[in-house]
């Protein structure tokens, strides 16, 4: 997947800040100057404690709020100014909230998917199309069209209500934990499918997740939330490598990071830490194989 | 010599679906002869993916639900003895999933005497209960705060202080921490291990967070309905490939050592915690490395 910087492709924020119930007793600044380059094509990990401003993020990214002061551009047009199509921003930066599948209404699985290109008023063979297309993609079952959304086990509600937002033919892909509540099982289909939507659709894809096993393993870039300001930015390896930072803020790295640390203090050589099961595998075996001979 | 807690004999139960008519149309078998016992004072956890029945087992031990066939015994009393039902849920309390759908009073104190003020117990031994209560899940600096402004582990906490207050011999939780953030899971699971270790009570702790299980006294997998595995921590995590098969994950430590070991590297089963897994990869490493082979 072609990841590119050009910055008319991409979504820019650039000094943004939020404060909620300004002048009131309950006024609180959300977020603080955050400023961001996000790429076309990358595939971000947005994580942070509950309340470090994640959420109130992403809801700027798709304009349903508007930042208090600073500004934010999508293609190199600023999204508050007057005249900028919201609507069209809408299709374009899809946010698939948590538990969405509270958010299915239709009687049948079709019909909801189709219900967003339908709004926007498309012809019929073209909402057919991209309905069928959305499914496809989300990795929908073909036996599974015409079925009540409501029947579906919980793994399932979750494709369909992702796959009513790819229906809008999305850039940019926003998921709100997407694996809240699902067995574990449940749990790799999804975070596999979104891998490979993102490889195979041509889409930016933001993954916020409390499970730092789970960006590490997909994200090639994180994103880290403190107290609504930008804690750090960069490779899984790059934010890792600090965990006794990430501690400090009420997170932690995967087991693996922290194993690699024990047996690097317990005088196993290994050139650097891990933040992946398959990379802890691989410096583990070299390890063992050279220490053999 | 040890007493049993809880006990479930045979126990089948089956979920009837009708038409309008009242018609059975489907008949799903949630349990499948399920007899499983625990003993007072022990901390059973009960691992499956979702659908495997371990909810519909919690629901029968505090009467929620009435057996097809079999029976159910808390503290020898049969649950489907309309005369002791009180006396059961006064036994085995339980905590669900999501918190907020278990708070209802608009003061944290209040929320936890809700109990047993129910039950008629009188005021001074209420707020004895109370305090004694917050003090177990350490929530005594919020007893006057608002449920509404705490955190989802905060939550949880003053649900269990909830039924704590109701002295319970064992308290069964039903994912508890399954949406919360990972300090919320900590602190819940503090708690819980504090409340058995300390004051003495049961845990039935249903789950699979597979992190969470590495500190119970005994593991019991679902699937289908059925008990498939039954063990020590220990027991259960040596065999990756059959829980895998139950769509069930293991700590990211054990599936290394899993996966070295398939590539010749002799590490021992069932390695639990960072710690196993760094002394046992110096063990061999000491004795099959360096130049020895």
């Amino acid at each position: 997947m072609e990841t590119t910087r050009d910055l008319q492709e991409c979504m820019v924020l650039d000094h943004v800040n939020y404060v909620y119930g300004e002048g009131t007793a309950y006024e609180k600044h959300a977020l603080r100057d955050i400023n961001l380059v996000i790429g076309k094509g990358e595939f971000i990990g947005l994580i942070g404690h509950t309340g470090s401003g994640k959420s109130t993020l992403v809801q700027h990214l798709n304009g349903l709020i508007a930042p208090t002061s600073g500004h934010i551009y999508y293609r190199g047009n600023d999204i508050c100014a007057a005249g900028f199509n919201k609507k069209e921003l809408r299709s374009k930066v899809g946010l698939v909230f948590q538990y969405p599948e509270h958010q299915l209404f239709e009687t049948t699985v079709v019909k909801d998917v189709a219900f967003g290109p339908k709004n926007m008023g498309l012809p019929q063979l073209e909402i057919d199309m991209g309905t069928f297309a959305a499914l496809k993609e989300a990795g929908v079952s073909e036996e599974l069209y015409d079925a009540s959304p409501f029947e579906l086990s919980g793994g399932q509600k979750r494709r369909v209500a992702i796959a009513g937002v790819l229906a809008m033919q999305p850039d940019i892909l926003i998921l709100d934990e997407p694996t809240a509540g699902l067995d574990p099982r449940g749990r790799d289909e999804i975070l596999d499918r979104i891998a490979q939507i993102h490889a195979e659709g041509n889409r930016t894809i933001i993954l916020v997740s409390h499970s730092m096993e789970d960006v590490a393993k997909y994200a090639s870039r994180l994103i880290v939330m403190k107290e609504g300001s930008v804690f750090c930015d960069g490779t899984p390896k790059e934010v890792f490598e600090a965990y006794k930072d990430l501690e400090k803020i009420g997170l932690a790295a995967p087991q693996v990071t922290y194993l690699s640390e024990a047996l690097r203090q317990a005088g196993v050589a290994l050139p650097h830490n891990a933040t992946t099961l398959e990379e802890a595998k691989e410096l583990l075996l070299a390890d063992w194989k050279g220490g053999i001979r | 010599m040890k007493k049993s807690m809880l006990r479930t004999k045979n126990l089948v139960f089956e979920y009837i679906r009708r038409d309008e008519e009242g018609n059975v149309e489907d008949i799903l078998r949630a349990l499948d002869d399920v007899s499983l016992e625990v003993q007072k004072g022990e901390f059973v956890a009960i691992l499956g993916h979702n659908g495997s029945g371990k909810s519909t087992v919690a629901k029968h031990i505090n009467a929620l639900l009435s057996p097809t066939e079999g029976a159910v015994f808390v503290n020898d009393m049969d649950t489907q003895d309309e005369e002791h039902l009180w006396d059961i849920r006064k036994s085995a309390g339980m905590v669900f999933q999501n918190p907020d759908n278990q708070i209802i009073a608009t003061v944290v104190e209040e929320d936890v005497a809700f109990g047993p003020e129910n039950v008629g117990v009188p005021t001074e031994e209420i707020w004895r209960r109370v305090e004694e209560s917050l003090t177990a899940v350490g929530m005594t600096a919020y007893r006057t705060h608002s449920p509404n402004k705490l955190s989802g582990g905060q939550k949880q906490r003053v649900a269990i202080a909830g039924i704590m207050a109701m002295r319970p011999d064992c308290i069964i939780l039903d994912e508890p921490t399954a949406m919360l953030d990972p300090v919320g899971r900590k602190e819940v699971m503090k708690t819980v291990h504090e409340l058995n270790k300390i004051e003495g009570v049961t845990i039935l702790l249903i789950t699979h967070y597979m992190d969470e299980v590495i500190d119970a006294d005994r593991v019991i997998v679902m699937d289908e309905g059925k008990i498939v595995m039954q063990g020590t921590p220990r027991q259960i995590f040596s065999q990756v490939d059959k829980l895998k098969g139950y769509r069930l994950d293991v700590p990211q430590v054990t599936e290394l050592a899993y996966e070295l070991k398939k590539q010749g590297v002799p590490m021992p089963d069932g390695i639990l915690t960072v710690e196993e897994f760094t002394a046992a990869y110096t063990a061999v490493k000491a004795k099959y490395g360096q130049g020895s082979v």
